[in-house]
């Protein structure tokens, strides 16, 4: 394969995986937000297995399996479990404004290309494009996980803010060193544990998974 | 002596998620920390005579700068552990925790430490970042720990803010890792600190400030400086007191090192004050809005997680100005704030439990009820609000006379801040530790040795610094330039 269309094809999916973001932004149904999380890792999976071909760098096909199996399987696999457990697979989520939200999201997308902009200029990589949507992505999350008041939704915000790192490393510098690599996955991995103990323990004290009922702690005025 | 200091509450972590919940569990945390302590003296030795090492195939190093805090750390957590004996104890008789709960507490307990001094010892600033994100993890789940929808909130707070917070510093170490790969090649050699910090100067300005910007939200968010601080004072006070000390006490001092440790590269690469002009910001920032925020406060540990934000900007301030004065002055306020106010927690444990609540207006009448946590908290006060011959009034000193002298235009801001605390602070405490014993206040079997260690710690300190902490501090002031 070509170089020059590898990196095409790259950027081709680098486009799916900001799509899935914005999709994720305005998704109303837990059920949905779930499979297009485990689509974005889908996407983020080949890109990377494409940059490791290109840059010929094997390290970065153990990160794609790695991203395979933790971000499309067993991640959104606990989020399953956990969803059909709690039994909130039916609730839709209010989400507010949809049309103000994605305006939001785009003007986040520009501010990306103007932040990177320095970074792109001194890059050589031929992966150095999708540098400012990675950090699109991250942004997205980032703006998901305010809007939303769900908690399932806040930590979905969370997770495809950490594929959007995820992305940029490879984008950046062809992957972090896989030292690096394995202990972000692992991190990952506990915090999954821990939001899947959490959703368990506000479920029981506050009978429903809503966040918007925390709010005992609050500054007296 | 380094892989023992890691390795320890590594192993008492696993050993007592085994144990469980037994009867000597609190022991054998004790034990676990008191070995950790040992090899934290046994690693300072090694340093102090032999200066500067690497180990573990570069992967760890020990210099002036962590060494003092690696010692620190196994101190306040050796202490900690023995306050916690009789503390969870009693929180365990009233109900509030139950079996997997003290399980659960113990071995996070140790898993904390492991992670904060892998944070501390490591050379790689990727792992850093992962071990930083493993002491956040680690707590979340101790912070809410008595399960009521409270703590919950607390720590739902903690975990979701510090997880976002985090991850920006995440993006700041790989654009970090995306200059320094042009001047070291790729792979692990290149998030070195050791390497980086050699070739600082070659490393492409751009880059580096954008990245600094990341790190600063990032660690930032863990340091607890304001406008990132909404979650400390839920997370430090919704929890048990055992970690409101270490998380106030020790987590904070460690993201400070982290920023700091950024900050030096940054400044080696931009040649400007650029990076040190966002943590003054940031600092003083941190130091009014915390000063303010603390003259209503109702609970007494929200108060005092509101005073470690503003000691916290007070350190962040003076890294940021810089010069060889302020940044003796910073490490010292790490040092003698980190024992002042672990040692002030302990006592406001007490005091919460003597009165079964942690409302500042029904604690009353702790001099005559009990002498040692009434004296305890009025002198662990005088310390932190920086009243001499405490070791925070002579940090305080150090950061104002180099403020005075470099950056003048500062200087009201930081008094301002600075009274104000010290009023809000006296304010709350007289009637807490003077009148009566009211009759709802309980006697209570105190655990003595933590709080007086602290306290005579921080006065000595204030009194005579010794030889080897001078020296020390001396050369970290040279590598922090």
């Amino acid at each position: 394969m070509n170089i020059q269309i590898a990196a095409q094809i790259n950027s081709f999916i680098a486009a799916f995986v900001l799509l899935a973001a914005f999709g994720m932004l305005v998704q109303k149904r837990i059920y949905s937000l779930i499979h297009l999380f485990a689509w974005q890792g889908l996407f983020l999976s080949i890109s990377t297995a494409i940059v490791g071909y290109v840059a010929n760098k094997h390290h970065l096909y153990i990160s794609s399996i790695l991203t395979l199996s933790l971000k499309v399987v067993l991640l959104p696999y606990i989020l399953h479990v956990l969803v059909v457990r709690l039994k909130i697979r039916k609730q839709a989520e209010t989400v507010l404004n949809i049309p103000l939200t994605m305006m939001i999201g785009i003007a986040l997308v520009i501010f990306s290309y103007h932040l990177t902009a320095p970074v792109r200029e001194l890059s050589t990589l031929i992966t150095r494009s999708t540098l400012a949507v990675a950090l699109a992505t991250v942004m997205i999350g980032l703006l998901m996980m305010i809007t939303r008041k769900h908690a399932v939704t806040q930590i979905i915000g969370f997770l495809a803010m950490e594929n959007g790192l995820f992305f940029a490393a490879t984008s950046a510098t062809y992957g972090m060193p896989l030292v690096v690599e394995l202990g972000v996955a692992l991190d990952v991995l506990i915090a999954a544990f821990i939001f899947g103990i959490f959703f368990f323990h506000i479920h029981s004290t506050f009978d429903s998974l809503d966040v918007k009922q925390m709010s005992r702690l609050k500054e007296d005025l | 002596m380094l892989l023992i200091l890691l390795g320890v509450p590594l192993f008492a972590a696993a050993a007592l998620a085994f144990i469980g919940d037994r009867r000597y569990a609190p022991e054998i945390n004790i034990a676990g920390s008191a070995a950790t302590f040992a090899a934290g003296i046994g690693l300072a030795l090694e340093v102090y005579n032999t200066g500067p090492m690497l180990a573990g195939g570069k992967f760890f190093f020990v210099d002036a700068f962590n060494v003092y805090l690696s010692v620190l750390t196994s101190f306040v957590s050796m202490t900690t552990a023995i306050f916690s004996r009789r503390y969870m104890r009693r929180e365990r008789e009233h109900g509030r925790v139950g079996h997997v709960g003290m399980r659960f507490y113990h071995s996070m307990y140790q898993m904390f430490i492991f992670a904060m001094f892998l944070c501390l010892l490591t050379n790689n600033i990727g792992v850093l970042w992962i071990a930083m994100e493993l002491a956040t993890l680690s707590t979340v789940l101790l912070v809410s720990l008595y399960r009521t929808p409270r703590a919950i909130e607390a720590a739902w707070k903690y975990f979701i803010l510090c997880g976002v917070g985090i991850a920006q510093a995440l993006f700041g170490t790989v654009l970090l890792y995306f200059a320094a790969e042009k001047v070291l090649g790729e792979g692990g050699e290149a998030l070195l600190w050791t390497n980086l910090s050699r070739v600082s100067g070659s490393l492409e300005p751009t880059v580096l400030s954008l990245a600094f910007v990341f790190l600063m939200v990032g660690y930032g968010t863990k340091v607890g400086l304001v406008p990132l601080h909404n979650w400390l004072p839920d997370a430090h006070s919704e929890g048990p007191t055992p970690i409101s000390a270490v998380l106030s006490g020790l987590l904070l001092n460690i993201a400070l090192y982290a920023l700091v440790r950024c900050k030096v590269l940054v400044d080696g690469s931009t040649g400007t004050h650029h990076a040190g002009d966002i943590m003054m910001g940031f600092g003083v920032l941190s130091i009014l809005v915390a000063a303010y925020s603390l003259l209503r406060q109702k609970d007494i540990k929200r108060m005092f997680s509101y005073s470690s934000i503003e000691h916290m900007g007070i350190a962040t301030f003076a890294f940021g100005l810089g010069g060889p004065i302020a940044t003796f002055g910073a490490l010292l306020h790490m040092l003698v704030h980190s024992l002042a106010k672990s040692s002030i927690f302990f006592t406001v444990g007490h005091a919460s439990q003597m009165h079964q609540t942690q409302e500042m207006e029904r604690i009353k009448g702790l001099f005559k009820g009990n002498p040692l946590v009434g004296w305890g908290l009025m002198f662990g006060v005088m310390a932190i609000a920086g009243m001499p011959p405490f070791g925070i009034f002579t940090s305080e000193f150090l950061i104002l006379t180099a403020t005075i002298k470099d950056a003048p235009l500062w200087t009201p801001f930081l008094l301002l801040g600075l009274g104000v605390a010290f009023a809000a602070l006296f304010r709350r405490v007289q009637p807490m530790v003077a009148g009566e014993v009211p009759e709802y206040q309980k006697p209570l079997k105190v655990a003595h040795v933590p709080v007086v260690l602290h306290m005579l710690l921080v006065l000595i300190i204030g009194i005579y610094i010794p030889d080897f902490l001078n020296q020390w501090f001396h050369t970290a002031v040279e590598l922090l330039k």
